[in-house]
């Protein structure tokens, strides 16, 4: 909290929501989110380097509880992957087991009461507006979501050609027919454009919206005893059920990421 | 809502962590997984096998069982004619042998018999003589009536 502000509703949302930013060039698209960019690298690394950790020295016989862990997590997301994705899964594997770990590592960040991470942030690291949900940030939804996207195009044109894709977006779903041909590409424009829409914004949308819920929980818990102790009753009980949220997101994300690789796939 | 260079970062990062696990991740865990799945095949495989063989070597010791009980009755059976002919053999030898003696027993006593009679004839003549010399009062001449006491001893 700047010294010398006056706290308001106002400006304490709006000071939990604002982003530690750093300009890396002229205008506004050159700024970059800091703490979304350095939290969510942080969780990568510690979320993936644990993985590796483990499966380094995973053994084909009887498993510790470490191992036996992680593969509980990988074979919940192979099995999740085998329903959607009928192939190799030697890339869609992989993939949805990044979406679903760094987005359930990013959201979890929302456990943490937002004053003391600020508390963490500005006197451990000596960084003040440092926003620790990543996923409660557009841009990463968003590079999210393009990233799936973008490997959706790829692999459209990789496994049905150039020509196979733009016949499959001319033609279908509705038939081969010349007449239905523009309402065939509109329709197919419109589900193209909103696959990434949807796929970021929900995220978005559900973690920012638990933040902001929880931002106002902790403002009522300010205001005195009463208060206190309502607002922890109550921020308690949303942590709880945002224990759901968090979960049932990640995993929406990533069975949407794992519908999107099998669409790209499979020819209609 | 302000997209910025931050989501580039991010994708780059996205990227970053997906090669990360598709390289060294996903396919150390899916080996390992895969790995004792073949082994657990394999227990059960061979557990399988090892139900069917001892089926196997439970009818084969159920046939060399029967073959023994066969043998055996077998052996029992000629044990027991072999007893029953030996048997046979002893009441005939024993019924041979009982006959020689009782042959034998009978021709010694014909011979024993026949020496009582010479011994009788002997003594009969020798009596005779002293009968006769007594009736005749006198002296005989043994010698002169040797002949016709041997010829009266024959004819006895």
């Amino acid at each position: 909290m700047a010294a010398g502000q006056e706290l308001t509703p106002t400006s304490y949302i709006g000071h939990h929501l604002t982003n530690r930013t750093v300009s890396l060039g002229d205008g506004p698209f050159w700024t970059l989110h800091l703490d979304t960019f350095l939290t969510a690298v942080a969780l990568g690394v510690i979320g993936f380097g644990l993985l590796w950790w483990v499966v380094r020295g995973a053994t084909a016989g009887v498993p510790n509880k470490r191992q036996a862990f992680v593969e509980m997590l990988i074979e919940f997301v192979d099995d999740q992957v085998k329903g959607i994705f009928h192939g190799n899964r030697a890339f869609v594997g992989p993939l949805a087991l990044t979406v679903f770990v760094w987005v359930l590592l990013m959201n979890s960040m929302d456990f943490i009461p937002v004053d003391l991470a600020a508390a963490f942030s500005s006197n451990v690291l000596q960084q003040h507006e440092w926003k620790p949900v990543p996923t409660s940030d557009v841009n990463t939804t968003f590079a999210l979501a393009l990233s799936v996207w973008l490997l959706m195009l790829f692999y459209n044109v990789k496994v049905k050609g150039i020509g196979g894709w733009t016949h499959e977006l001319f033609c279908t779903p509705f038939g081969g027919n010349p007449l239905l041909w523009i309402f065939n590409f509109l329709f197919n424009l419109v589900e193209y454009i909103s696959k990434p829409l949807s796929h970021s914004l929900r995220l978005y949308g559900n973690i920012y919206a638990g933040e902001i819920i929880f931002l106002l929980l902790w403002m009522w818990a300010a205001t005195g005893l009463v208060g206190s102790v309502f607002g922890g009753v109550l921020a308690l009980g949303w942590a709880i059920f945002h224990i759901l949220i968090v979960i049932l997101q990640a995993y929406i994300f990533m069975m949407l990421t794992a519908v999107y690789m099998a669409m790209a796939h499979e020819s209609h | 809502m302000n997209l910025n260079v931050t989501m580039i970062a991010q994708a780059v990062t996205f990227f970053v962590f997906i090669w990360f696990c598709k390289t060294l991740i996903w396919p150390h865990l899916i080996r390992a997984l895969e790995a004792r799945q073949k082994q657990i095949a394999d227990g059960l495989a061979a557990g399988e096998e090892g139900r069917q063989s001892l089926e196997r070597a439970a009818k084969d010791a159920d046939a060399a069982i029967a073959q023994a009980r066969g043998r055996a009755s077998e052996i029992v059976a000629q044990a027991e004619k072999r007893a029953s002919q030996m048997i046979e053999e002893a009441k005939t030898t024993a019924k041979v042998e009982g006959e020689r003696l009782v042959a034998g027993a009978k021709a010694e006593i014909e011979q024993e018999v026949s020496r009582a009679k010479e011994m009788l004839r002997t003594q009969v003549a020798t009596l005779a003589v002293a009968g006769a010399e007594q009736i005749l009062k006198r002296e005989v001449d043994a010698k002169a009536h040797a002949d016709m006491l041997a010829a009266v001893q024959r004819q006895l």
